[in-house]
């Protein structure tokens, strides 16, 4: 169980929805997930589209979490908020405001802005961020109830580039970390919830993976493993073994070539 | 008049409002799940059949669809 924003959540993942090959796959691997949120983005109504995503995610139990993707600026972030706020009933948002189109990297200038305007708006905004543990925490302090550093870019599968970074963020942080992006298998899912990650938000590692419902079971698993193993806390690394059977009571099995050498063990 | 609707040149008749334009892009009738930028600002839908749409405004009418990292 974890908290974001008031909102209790018994799934540490966060299911995003782009790249599913259609609504019924996306269904199946939601609920193979076990997600209870899941991002949708705004566009233009085009009649000829078949179902309605936010029918099927309620089918499925999933509640969304609409996205700002593809704005550049504030100002553009904040109008998608605020139109996704009246379509889906939801103060929240997962803001993006990307600053170029090859990265998909987040321009920090303009986020900070567009996060305090929303936040001053009564939006409960869950930033998507770079890993720069500053940027974190200007973004918590301006009122964010969660920060979400990239793994890597969005869509690159590269997993975590900068674990120092991340580490920072989240030993700063006093609202919920979740890795958002860069995600590309169920051992980067581990490694972020390893080292303390509240929790990940993913769409391609598994919309994108050759079997996406099983992808989902995989990082459901991964997530869950991964926060149970940061709870249990891991044995530190060390240079040299450190032998778990103890050596007292080793029988001696191999006669000596001296018999005055008996006893001596090894 | 002519208005820019959802990026495309589109006929209204003088005095439509923006429930006429939301209608004019095939959108279900009710409004359930679809929200609307007049020249950039959000209507509110309890306010689409009172608000008038001007020649050569841009009316965008949006909903939700996949999307998401």
């Amino acid at each position: 169980m974890f908290t974001i924003g008031g909102r209790e959540l018994e799934s540490r993942l966060i299911l995003g929805t782009g790249g599913f090959r259609n609504l019924s796959v996306m269904a199946e691997a939601a609920e193979e997930s076990g997600a209870e949120l899941a991002t949708v983005a705004m566009r233009r109504v085009d009649p000829s589209a078949r179902g309605s995503i936010v029918e099927v995610l309620s089918e499925t139990g999933l509640e969304v979490l609409p996205n700002t993707a593809g704005c550049f600026t504030a100002r553009d972030a904040v109008a998608t908020a605020k139109l996704a706020r009246e379509a889906l009933e939801t103060d929240w948002v997962k803001l993006e405001v990307i600053g170029d189109d090859r990265t998909l990297l987040p321009d920090p200038v303009e986020l900070l802005r567009a996060a305090e305007e929303l936040v001053a708006d009564g939006f409960t905004v869950l930033p998507y961020t770079n890993d720069d543990p500053i940027l974190a925490r200007r973004l918590e302090d301006a009122g964010c109830a969660a920060v979400m550093p990239l793994g890597s870019p969005i869509g690159s599968g590269m997993g975590i580039n900068n674990a120092y970074n991340l580490r920072l963020i989240i030993e700063a942080a006093a609202v919920p970390v979740i890795l958002d992006a860069g995600i590309g298998t169920a051992s980067d899912a581990a490694l972020a919830m390893e080292a303390g990650c509240d929790g990940v938000l993913l769409a391609s590692a598994i919309s994108r993976a050759a079997d996406p419902v099983r992808m989902a079971g995989a990082m459901r698993k991964a997530v869950e493993a991964g926060y149970e193993a940061s709870a249990a806390g891991r044995i530190p690394r060390r240079t040299y073994a450190q032998a778990s059977t103890p050596g007292e009571g080793l029988a001696e099995l191999t006669p000596a070539a001296d018999p005055a050498e008996h006893g001596r063990g090894r | 008049m002519q208005v820019v609707l959802n990026g495309e040149s589109q006929e209204l008749p003088d005095g439509a409002t923006v429930e006429a334009a939301v209608i004019a892009t095939g959108a279900p009738a009710d409004g359930r799940g679809v929200a609307v930028a007049l020249d950039g600002d959000v209507v509110p839908r309890g306010e689409w059949s009172t608000t008038p749409v001007r020649e050569g405004q841009l009316v965008e009418v949006l909903h939700a669809v996949q999307g998401g990292s």
